[in-house]
């Protein structure tokens, strides 16, 4: 395989364990077995969170703003390095869209991860206002308008 | 009412908004987007699961090339307690519990037109008007564009006529800024008309 080739390098770009077409992967003890053909591609972020798709905890909008809590993401709390990576890159408040993008990981694996982290107390969220809520918030409206004036 | 979350350091958590760019494939999103953000636009995917297309109708998913969904948005620091971001529709318009999920919680939407395929943006304005999110029209003029084809664009898309429409130039900042300016205060009128604020 040549990893040269830019659309081999584009197709496995972020996901350098994809298996080829056709693969079928097996779940550790669970006896889940993936046999889409094309389910190549999504082998990684599934392991990564160990086949879950949904949180343990918590929503996670897009725009959900996460910051870490300066607890350290423990292998003994069962955190793996993409915890860690999590943890490291929300020093700075950032939004769950901008992990995902950042770490280059579909937001359904970000949002397992994330899940994971606020059940341990390792990050603190602060969800979007709903849109009843920001029907009534016309600050947030004029804040808005001055910020981009502003720019 | 405030109970808004202080990381480690004291600071509060920034409250995040956000407003969506929607518009035909090749129509300037991306570059909107990347004109007035303070960082290169990110791109984020999602995996169309089971699930997804259980929801929603999705035809054609089947297909390798469509087991992701990408959408490129950008981020606005407004001040330290405001953050905007700007997010554009995925291209394949078929994707819509995409649309859902970006437009849900938005402030309003910007429909990005092309005069030269104006009918590439029906399909954004039809799904913001039966959502009954804010929205406006921005032409994005490329070179040669001139004023009288607003109204042409205004008579093509027969809008109610309260729905703005202006021309802007994707890759020109003060034009961008305009734009949003200009969703956000007409975003900020549709709302509180529709309920009253409270004395």
């Amino acid at each position: 395989m040549t990893m040269s080739d830019p659309e081999q390098e584009e197709a496995s770009k972020g996901l350098p364990d994809a298996e080829p077409e056709g693969a079928i992967v097996d779940g550790d003890e669970s006896h889940e077995r993936w046999l889409d053909e094309q389910a190549g591609p999504l082998v990684r972020p599934y392991v990564m969170t160990r086949g879950r798709t949904e949180p343990v905890r918590g929503t996670f909008d897009l725009i959900t703003m996460v910051v870490a809590t300066g607890l350290p993401a423990a292998p003994e709390l069962g955190m793996d390095p993409e915890h860690q990576a999590v943890v490291r890159l929300c020093e700075e408040p950032m939004s769950v869209a901008e992990i995902a993008g950042q770490l280059n990981l579909p937001t359904v694996t970000v949002r397992v991860l994330l899940g994971d982290l606020l059940s341990k107390g390792l990050i603190t969220v602060e969800d979007p206002q709903t849109e009843d809520e920001l029907a009534d918030d016309d600050d947030l409206y004029l804040a808005v308008i001055d910020g981009l004036k502003a720019l | 009412m405030d109970s808004r979350r202080f990381d480690r350091r004291g600071r509060r958590l920034p409250k995040a908004t956000k407003i969506v760019v929607a518009g035909g494939f090749g129509v300037g999103k991306t570059t909107l987007v990347g004109t007035v953000s303070e960082t290169k636009p990110l791109r984020t995917e999602e995996l169309l699961t089971d699930k997804s297309v259980g929801v929603d109708d999705v035809e054609g998913v089947e297909a390798k090339s469509t087991t992701t969904v990408a959408m490129d948005f950008g981020r606005i620091t407004l001040k330290d307690e405001f953050v905007l971001y700007l997010f554009g529709t995925p291209g394949q318009e078929r994707f819509w519990f995409m649309w859902d999920e970006i437009t849900l919680g938005a402030l309003g939407a910007v429909v990005l037109a092309d005069t030269r395929r104006l009918a590439d943006c029906f399909p954004a304005v039809d799904y913001f008007e039966r959502r009954g999110t804010p929205f406006i029209v921005a032409v994005n003029c490329f070179e040669g564009s001139r004023r009288f084809e607003l109204d042409e664009v205004e008579m093509a898309l027969n809008l109610g006529e309260h729905v703005p429409i202006v021309l802007c130039d994707a890759r020109d900042k003060e034009s961008c800024k305009n734009v949003l300016v200009t969703l956000v205060q007409h975003a900020r009128k549709t709302r509180r008309e529709k309920r009253p604020v409270e004395v």
